[in-house]
């Protein structure tokens, strides 16, 4: 085992055909992630948040190979997943996971509780047997907060949390390193979010997962991540500590979105309101992508794409006017 | 002045293979004309059926009980014709999916003008230009060309725009908008709420908003109903109930969120146990009591009373009865 990062994405980019036109002739293409770099160490929860479009699920996806990318790389515990061949591929998926929002749709509805469970134990050889695979799922089962009658019924027989409990049991049969949770709360109730961000928080110490956790929610992101990358139409434009990012966020899409999350407090001033919608990925627009929405942008911010810079030692901004004002100051 | 809207002891019911599902139970509810009153609550608390059935919309279910007073009028004596002038021209909705609302073949013009023509006998020209002013009204981008695209043509956030056009078109004096913004982004749903202040200030509107999210609430409601399991279990000005909370179940809700700055540390958040209680069956006595950190004697066996609280919010809740304290 490397000592390096666990998992290590280098330029990674993905363009889906965009089918225009009747007989189905594709036009340039959805560049749903363009150019990314993304670690994750081992134990950690990165948190990944962005708005629809953004690119943000692709990349998770991307990241476990459950969909080829166009470009670049992705280094599990130092192996090139996309170097592998399908059967080492599949020995190396026992370490790592992906966790749905929509744990309806994940779960097939005609396998029982227990089948649904022990199918990852089955595909990877686990257990002796049918019956020692079936105690195993109760026992992960019982990890996740249900008990052993689950076994025998089917997804629909429970509520929307406790079918997050079973796709969380799923995810860790095999014991992985690392879960991709892609907006695992983000359709369930307030009272019962709660409940899944804690599991979650229990099977990460207990086990010494890493998440890649996906959200549009910013304050739960804050409160389940130590560190945040923020995407914006296929590029991440700001990655930071969870600390500074929220206190001093640097890049004005950041600065919007943390604005734009209502407050709950009825007394607090009305944030300001970014105007616009995010363009299509289709055909983004010429140089800093959210030049279009930018409360500050300048003549070069159309012009240039900004590069990803660091920013002292744990922080990377997109931004031509953070870069100037940065480089200005270190001038000084 | 009577009150714009008067709901008193609302039931609706649903048929289901076990017995009635009671969605509504025993609701009463009172809007003032020019507020934002927000009725807040967990799927399955029965408030977008109490919004459905103040527009007598809860096919396949029924309301078996109660009130519903709109300008005086009480709906449930009205004829079904009748009942269509009230929610074309009396009481707006604005639908959760605008997407699922909205006729995918029909212009979007064509349809914020249906009801002008329907309602409001105006011509096919007449109601075209009158969309393309409403549309212009919820600050759709380009509203003489967007008139004549297609819902498919347009974002999520747009669609709402569109929606929000069609409820006002015949100049409501109430909007009910159910969940207008919880398909949207954060910063599109800043966009919306921002949208709705504004028109409720230039149509004069009373607001009943339906959602989840005590955000969104914080953000536009002058009044909030917290619901739960059919019932109403406090109602309080947006102030006063998030600066003092009083029945459990809303401070759990409260507290089960992450607060502002929470990093997480070492820390777990207060999550409030247990599943919504069964509609068909619900726990006799209060029904959080199953579920309620303060759980005492009385709960169990006693449905508590509506307690009236001095500035006339309300709580149904033992802790607070003048007995028990």
């Amino acid at each position: 085992m490397s000592t390096g990062p666990l998992v290590e994405a280098k330029g990674l980019a993905k363009t889906f055909p965009a089918r225009t036109g009747w007989f189905g002739s594709s036009g340039p293409g959805v560049r749903a992630v363009d150019g990314v770099d993304l670690t994750v160490h081992a134990g950690e929860t990165v948190g990944l948040v962005g708005e629809s479009g953004s690119g943000k699920s692709t990349l998770g996806r991307l990241l476990i190979r459950l969909i080829e990318p166009g470009a670049g790389t992705v280094r599990f515990d130092g192996t090139d997943l996309l170097a592998l061949a399908p059967g080492p591929l599949r020995r190396m998926r026992r370490r790592f996971q992906i966790v749905f929002q929509d744990s309806h749709g994940a779960l097939n509805p005609r396998m029982k509780v227990g089948t649904l469970v022990a199918e990852p134990l089955a595909i990877h050889g686990i257990g002796a047997g049918r019956a020692e695979r079936r105690e195993r799922a109760a026992g992960l089962l019982e990890e996740v907060g249900l008990d052993r009658g689950a076994l025998d019924k089917y997804p629909h027989e429970f509520s929307g949390g406790q079918r997050q409990r079973i796709g969380l049991a799923r995810a860790i049969a095999c014991q992985p390193e690392f879960v991709v949770a892609d907006e695992p709360v983000s359709s369930l109730d307030p009272s019962v979010q709660a409940q899944i961000v804690n599991l979650m928080a229990e099977l990460q110490e207990r086990r010494g997962l890493a998440y890649l956790f996906i959200a549009h929610d910013l304050r739960l992101v804050r409160h389940v991540a130590r560190r945040v990358a923020v995407m914006y139409l296929g590029k991440i434009v700001e990655e930071a500590g969870t600390d500074e990012l929220y206190s001093r966020p640097l890049h004005p899409y950041t600065k919007a979105l943390l604005e734009a999350a209502p407050r709950r407090d009825p007394q607090a001033p009305r944030a300001r309101v970014l105007p616009g919608e995010p363009p299509s990925p289709v055909r983004p627009p010429s140089g800093c992508r959210f030049h279009p929405r930018c409360p500050v942008a300048e003549a070069v911010c159309s012009r240039e794409e900004p590069k990803l810079l660091a920013i002292g030692s744990e922080r990377l901004v997109a931004c031509h006017l953070v870069a100037g004002v940065v480089s200005s100051s270190a001038a000084d | 002045m009577p009150p714009l809207l008067s709901i008193e002891g609302l039931d609706v019911r649903y048929d289901s293979p076990r017995g009635d599902v009671r969605a509504v139970d025993g609701l009463d509810l009172v809007l003032e004309a020019g507020e934002t009153y927000a009725l807040v609550g967990e799927s399955g608390c029965g408030k977008t059926a109490t919004a459905y059935a103040t527009l007598r919309l809860v096919e396949p279910g029924r309301i078996a009980g109660g009130r519903i007073l709109f300008q005086g009028r009480d709906l449930m004596a009205l004829s079904e014709k009748e009942m269509r002038r009230v929610r074309g021209a009396g009481i707006g909705f604005a639908f959760q999916e605008p997407g699922a609302a909205l006729n995918p073949v029909m212009k979007i013009g064509t349809q914020v003008g249906e009801s002008l023509r329907i309602h409001r006998g105006l011509s096919r020209k007449e109601a075209w230009r009158e969309a393309v002013r409403l549309l212009t009204a919820v600050s759709l981008p380009d509203p003489e060309r967007q008139a004549s695209s297609y819902p498919h043509e347009l974002s999520g956030g747009m669609k709402q725009r569109v929606m929000l056009a069609i409820a006002l078109s015949c100049r409501p004096a109430l909007l009910i908008a159910d969940e207008p913004t919880s398909a949207l982004d954060v910063t599109i749903q800043a966009q919306i709420l921002d949208l709705l202040r504004k028109l409720k200030a230039d149509y004069n509107l009373t607001v009943l908003l339906i959602t989840h999210d005590f955000g969104v609430v914080a953000e536009v409601a002058d009044r909030v109903g917290v619901m739960y399991a059919g019932r109403l279990v406090e109602e309080a000005t947006a102030r006063e109930l998030f600066a003092d909370p009083k029945h459990p179940y809303t401070r759990a809700l409260l507290r089960a969120m992450p607060e502002e700055g929470d990093d997480g540390r070492g820390k777990r958040l207060r999550a409030l146990p247990g599943n919504a209680p069964d509609p068909v069956v619900p726990p006799p006595g209060c029904r959080f009591h199953p579920r309620c950190p303060d759980v005492f004697a009385p709960c169990a066996g006693i449905e508590p009373a509506n307690l009236v609280l001095s500035g006339g919010r309300r709580v149904a809740c033992h802790l607070h009865a003048p007995e028990s304290r």
